[in-house]
C-alpha cells in the first residue's frame, strides 16, 4: 500500500533575533490511506509545528528549511502559497485545539461553511447549504439545516468542535491534521468526538495525524504512534506494541506517568526535569539530562534504529 | 530599576537609531530652553532694546543693535532666534508642569479607585471614562475661557484636560497588579494599606505611566501652542512658540513666512522627537510586542 | 432587543441631564457676563435692570431649572452679543461645520482603514514603514500648524486653492451647502484635509494594530487551513472583526472632530459653529457657550447611543447577552 503522506527529514526552524530555534529537526514518517497516526510529545516538543508544516502554514520567523513532504507523491515543500492554498482544505485539512477561537463569532455557521466550500468549488448558495447541512448531520449535529443560521456562541464547545470538523471534512480531504482537538473539551464529550472521528475515518478513508500531549487519548484512537522530543522523533511503532514495550526511556516515562498505570492510592510517577529549551540544546541525545539510563555513549546523537515496524532513537533502549 | 536592567534597556533603545537621534534632539532642545537667557543673542523681553525699525526683517538682516538676525525678526522687532529660544523655554516649562501635575493627580486617583473598590471605584471610573470620551481641546478651551489668561490658569486647564489619561492608565496597571498574589498577601498583613500601595503598587504602575507621560507632555506642548495660537493661551508678555506662530500668521499671506515658519519648525521638531522617544519606550515596555 | 434599546436610551438621557448641570454650573462658576453687555460707566439702575432682564438675580438652582425647561422647549436664550436667539445663531452655522466634519471623518476612516490594514498585513514592508512614519507625523504635528502649511503651500505659493471661506453654496432643503458646487468644493478641500489628517493617522494606527492582532488569531489560521483565499479572508473575516473597534473610534472621533473643527475653522475662516464658539469665548457670550457645549454633549450622547445599537447589529453575542 502506497502511503498517502510521506514526510522525510523535515526541518522547520525559527530564525529569531536571539538565535535559531530548531522546532522540528529531521522528522520522517509515512501515513497510510485511512490510517490514524498519533503524534505525541510534551508542549515544546515540536508536534504542533510539525502539523503546521504539513499544511504549509508556519508563521514567520519560522520556515521549513529542509526535507520533503509528499502528498500522494506530490512534493509540497517549495510550493508557493497560492499553490498550497489550493491543496489546503481540499486535500489536507486541519482542526485546532480551541473551538471557541477558531470560528468567527460574527458570522453564522452557514456563512463560514459556505466560505470554506467556495474556497475550492463553485456552488450555488442552495447547494452549499445542502452540503453543509449534510456534513453537520454527519458529525452528529441535530436539525442541521436550521443550525446553519446560528452563530458560534449559540453552540457548546463540543458542538463548535463538531462544526470545525465538519468544515475540515467538506471536501473529503485525504489527510486531516488534528491538533489536540479534544483537549479543551469535557471528558464525556471528548469520548463522543473520538468515537465519531474514528467512524468518519473508516467511512471516508481519510487518514489522520492526531497530535496530542495526552498518551491516553491518542492510544485509544491511533493505530500507530510517533513520539517526539525536542524537535525529533524518538520512537515509532504500532500503538499496542509501543505501549507494551516502549524502547525509548522517554516513552517509557510517559507511559509510566499515565494515571491508569499507577495502582490506586500510589503517587503518580513523573519524568524528572523539564523540556529543554530548543535554543540551547546540549550536544548528543537531548533527553540525556533527564534520562536514568544515560551513559557516555549518549554524548553522541543517537540515530533512528529500525526493526520491523518499530523505530527508536536511543543508544541504550529499554529491553524488548 | 537595577543598573543591569537599565543597561539592557538602553542597549535595546540604542538599536533604534531614529529613537536615539530623537532623544539627542529632545535633550538638546531642553538644554537650549534651559540656557535661553544666556545663549540668546538678544533679550526679547527687554522692550527698551527693541526697535520697530527692525520689525519683520528677513533672515540675515543686520539690525540697529548691530546683531545679525539669523532667522529674521518678528512684528515687534525681536530677534526671532532669541524669541524661539525663550519660546521653547516657556513651552517646555508648561508641558512639564502640566504633565507632572496631571501625572500625580491622575495616578493618585487611579490607584485610589483601584483600591477603593465597590461603588466608589465604579463611579470614579465611569466619570473618568466619560471625560476621556470628551475632546481634551474643548475642555481646555472652555476652562481657559473661564479661568482667564495666565500661566497657572493655562496649566490648570491642561491638567484638567489630561489627568484622566493618567488615571485610566494607573487604574489599569493597579488593578492588574492587585490581582497578583503577593499584593493580596501584603494586604493581609497588619501593615497599613497605604504602605503596601507605596511600596508595591506604585512602582509597578510607573512604567506605563512614564509612557503616557512622554506622550502627554508632547500633547500639552501641542495643546498649549494651539490655545495660544487661538489667542486663548498665555498673555502676550510671555510668548510661547504657539504665540510666536500666531504673531506671524497675519504676515504669511504677504510672503513674510519666516515669522511663523521658524517657531513652527522648532515646535514640530520638539513634539515629533518626544513622540518618537515615547513610541520606542512604549514598544520596549509592551510585553505583547516582544519576540 | 427592545429592552436593550430602552435601557441605553435612559442611560443617554441621564448623561444628558448630568451634562447640562455640569455645563451650566461650570459656565456660571467664573466670569460675570453683565460686565460685557453693559458699558462700564453705566449707572447702577441700568446695571440692575440688565441683571433682572437676564435673570441673573435669581438663585442658581432656579436659573438652572428655567434653563433646563427652556432647553427642552428648544429655547437656548439670546446671545448677549448678537442679540438674536442662540438656537437661530447655531442652526445657521451648524451645516457648515457638519459638512466639514463629515467629509473629513468619512474620508479619513476609509483611507485610514485601507492603509492601516495594509500596514498591519505586511508590517515588514517598506510601504508599511512609510505609512507608519507618516502617521507618526500626522499624530504629532499640531493641527493648526498643518493648516498654516496647507495655506502657505496651496494658497499662497501655488495659488491653486482658496485659503478661506465657504465659496459658492447651493441651498438644499433651505440649508446652504458647499460641496455641491465646484467653487465650494475647492474651498472645502484644504480645511477638510487639515481636519482629516489627525484622524487619518489615528485610524491607520488603530487599523494596523487591529489587523496585526486579528491575523494572529486561530480564526484566521483556521480559515487559511481551510484553503480560503487571502482576499476572502481579508474581506469577510478581517474587515468584519476589525469593524468593532473602528466603529467605536469612528463615533468618538465624530464628536472630537467637531471640537477640533474649532481650530480648523479659525484658520480657514470657515463660518461654522467652531468659529462662533471661539468668538463667543473671547467675549464671554455665555448663552452661546452653554448652547454649544450642550449641543456637543448631545451629539456625543446620540452618537454613542447609535453606536451601541450598531454594535448589537454587528455582534450577535451582544444581541444575545443584552436580551437575555
Amino acid at each position: 500500500m502506497t502511503p498517502v503522506l510521506e514526510v522525510a527529514d523535515l526541518r522547520t526552524h525559527f530564525l529569531t533575533r536571539a538565535g535559531v530555534v530548531k522546532a522540528v529537526d529531521g522528522v520522517s514518517f509515512a501515513l497510510g490511506r485511512g490510517e490514524i497516526l498519533g503524534l505525541v510529545g510534551e508542549s515544546g516538543s515540536g508536534k504542533t509545528v510539525t502539523g503546521f508544516s504539513l499544511i504549509g502554514l508556519v508563521d514567520p520567523p519560522g520556515r521549513i528549511v529542509g526535507g520533503s513532504i509528499r502528498l500522494e507523491g506530490r512534493e509540497l515543500v517549495g510550493l508557493s502559497q497560492p499553490e498550497l492554498r489550493r491543496i489546503r482544505g481540499r486535500e489536507i485539512a486541519m482542526i485546532f485545539q480551541d473551538p471557541i477561537a477558531t470560528l468567527n463569532p460574527l458570522l453564522t455557521i452557514g456563512q463560514q461553511m459556505e466560505m470554506a466550500l467556495r474556497a475550492h468549488q463553485r456552488v450555488s448558495p442552495r447547494a452549499a447549504a445542502a452540503r453543509s447541512a449534510q456534513l453537520l448531520e454527519q458529525v452528529g449535529i441535530p436539525s442541521a439545516a436550521e443550525r446553519l443560521r446560528a452563530y458560534p456562541h449559540q453552540f457548546s464547545g463540543g458542538m463548535r468542535q463538531r462544526v470545525a470538523i465538519a468544515i475540515a471534512l467538506l471536501h473529503q480531504p485525504r489527510v486531516i491534521i488534528a491538533d489536540e482537538p479534544t483537549t479543551a473539551l469535557d471528558v464525556s464529550i471528548q469520548a463522543q468526538i473520538l468515537h465519531r472521528m474514528r467512524a468518519l475515518a473508516r467511512e471516508t478513508g481519510t487518514a489522520m495525524v492526531w497530535i496530542s500531549h495526552d498518551l491516553a487519548v491518542v492510544s485509544s484512537l491511533a493505530s500507530r504512534l510517533l513520539v517526539m522530543y525536542a524537535g525529533r522523533l524518538v520512537e515509532e511503532g504500532p500503538t499496542a506494541e509501543v505501549l507494551r514495550h516502549p524502547r525509548h526511556p522517554y516513552t517509557a516515562g510517559l507511559i509510566a506517568s499515565l494515571p491508569a498505570m499507577a495502582p490506586p492510592g500510589a503517587p503518580l510517577r513523573q519524568i524528572p526535569g523539564s523540556t529543554p529549551s530548543l535554543m540551547s540544546l546540549p550536544p548528543g541525545c537531548p533527553f540525556r539530562p533527564r534520562c536514568a539510563r544515560a551513559s557516555a555513549a549518549c554524548a553522541q546523537m543517537p540515530p533512528l534504529a529500525r526493526a520491523g515496524a518499530r523505530a527508536w532513537a536511543c543508544h541504550r533502549p529499554e529491553e524488548a | 530599576m537595577s543598573a543591569a536592567r537599565a543597561a539592557r534597556f538602553w542597549a535595546e533603545f540604542a538599536e533604534n537609531r531614529v529613537a536615539v537621534v530623537a532623544l539627542v534632539v529632545v535633550v538638546a532642545m531642553a538644554l537650549l530652553a534651559l540656557l535661553a537667557p544666556w545663549i540668546s543673542p538678544q533679550d526679547p523681553y527687554d522692550l527698551s532694546r527693541l526697535s520697530l525699525m527692525d520689525a519683520r526683517r528677513p533672515p540675515g538682516f543686520v539690525g540697529s543693535g548691530g546683531y545679525v538676525h539669523l532667522l529674521g525678526t518678528d512684528p515687534q522687532g525681536r530677534d526671532l532666534l532669541s524669541a524661539i529660544f525663550h519660546g521653547l523655554r516657556i513651552s517646555i516649562q508648561i508641558g512639564l508642569a502640566a504633565g507632572a501635575v496631571a501625572l500625580t493627580l491622575g495616578a493618585a486617583l487611579g490607584i485610589f479607585a483601584a483600591n477603593a473598590g465597590g461603588r466608589t471605584e465604579a463611579v470614579l471610573m465611569r466619570i473618568i471614562d466619560l471625560q476621556l470620551s470628551f475632546p481634551a481641546i474643548l475642555l481646555a478651551l472652555v476652562l481657559v475661557a473661564l479661568l482667564g489668561q495666565g500661566k497657572a490658569q493655562l496649566i490648570a486647564a491642561l491638567v484638567a484636560a489630561q489627568y484622566a489619561y493618567f488615571a485610566r492608565t494607573a487604574y489599569g496597571a493597579a488593578t492588574a497588579e492587585r490581582r497578583k498574589d503577593y499584593i493580596e498577601a501584603a494586604l493581609a498583613t497588619p501593615l497599613p494599606a497605604w504602605r503596601v500601595v507605596l511600596r508595591h503598587l506604585l512602582p509597578n504602575c510607573m512604567p506605563p505611566l512614564i509612557v503616557v507621560a512622554t506622550v502627554q507632555i508632547a500633547n500639552s506642548i501641542s495643546l498649549e501652542a494651539t490655545l495660544s495660537f487661538l489667542g486663548l493661551g498665555l498673555p502676550v508678555t510671555e510668548p510661547s512658540l504657539g504665540m510666536l506662530i500666531a504673531n506671524g500668521f497675519p504676515y504669511m499671506m504677504s510672503g513674510r513666512t519666516w515669522i511663523s515658519v521658524y517657531p513652527g519648525i522648532a515646535l514640530i521638531i520638539l513634539i515629533v522627537a518626544i513622540n518618537i522617544v515615547g513610541d520606542q519606550v512604549r514598544d520596549q515596555l509592551n510585553p505583547r510586542l516582544r519576540r | 432587543m427592545l429592552g436593550f434599546v430602552i435601557q441605553r436610551f435612559l442611560q443617554a438621557v441621564l448623561v444628558m441631564v448630568a451634562m447640562s448641570v455640569i455645563v451650566f454650573a461650570g459656565v456660571h462658576a467664573v466670569g460675570n457676563p453683565v460686565d460685557i453687555v453693559i458699558p462700564p460707566d453705566a449707572t447702577q439702575d441700568i446695571r440692575e435692570e440688565a441683571i433682572r432682564r437676564l435673570g441673573l438675580d435669581r438663585p442658581l438652582w432656579e436659573q438652572y431649572l428655567i434653563f433646563a425647561g427652556n432647553l427642552l422647549e428648544g429655547d437656548f436664550g439670546r446671545s448677549f452679543v448678537y442679540n438674536v436667539p442662540v438656537l437661530e445663531l447655531i442652526a445657521g452655522r451648524l451645516p457648515a461645520t457638519l459638512e466639514l466634519v463629515l467629509i473629513s471623518v468619512i474620508s479619513a476612516t476609509i483611507l485610514g482603514v485601507a492603509l492601516g490594514v495594509y500596514a498591519g498585513y505586511r508590517p515588514e514592508g517598506w510601504l508599511a514603514r512609510t505609512i507608519m512614519a507618516v502617521s507618526v507625523l500626522g499624530f504629532s504635528v499640531p493641527s493648526f500648524w498643518v493648516g498654516l502649511i496647507l495655506i502657505l503651500t496651496f494658497a499662497v505659493s501655488l495659488g491653486w486653492l482658496p485659503a478661506g471661506g465657504r465659496g459658492e453654496t447651493v441651498e438644499i432643503l433651505g440649508v446652504p451647502w458647499s460641496f455641491v458646487t465646484l467653487d465650494g468644493l475647492a474651498h472645502i478641500v484644504l480645511p477638510a484635509v487639515n481636519l482629516a489628517l489627525f484622524k487619518l493617522a489615528m485610524m491607520i494606527r488603530l487599523a494596523r494594530a487591529g489587523t496585526r492582532e486579528i491575523m494572529l488569531t486561530d480564526t484566521i489560521k483556521f480559515a487559511r487551513a481551510a484553503g480560503i483565499p487571502e482576499g476572502t479572508i481579508l474581506r469577510r473575516h478581517l474587515l468584519k472583526l476589525i469593524s468593532i473597534p473602528i466603529i467605536t473610534v469612528f463615533g468618538l472621533e465624530l464628536g472630537s472632530t467637531l471640537a477640533f473643527a474649532v481650530v480648523t475653522e479659525t484658520i480657514f475662516s470657515w463660518p461654522g459653529v467652531g468659529k462662533l464658539i471661539i468668538d463667543s469665548i473671547a467675549v464671554l457670550d455665555r448663552p452661546v457657550m452653554v448652547a454649544y457645549l450642550i449641543l456637543v454633549a448631545f451629539l456625543f450622547v446620540s452618537i454613542n447611543f447609535v453606536i451601541d445599537l450598531l454594535f448589537a447589529l454587528i455582534d450577535p453575542r451582544i444581541r444575545a447577552r443584552r436580551t437575555a
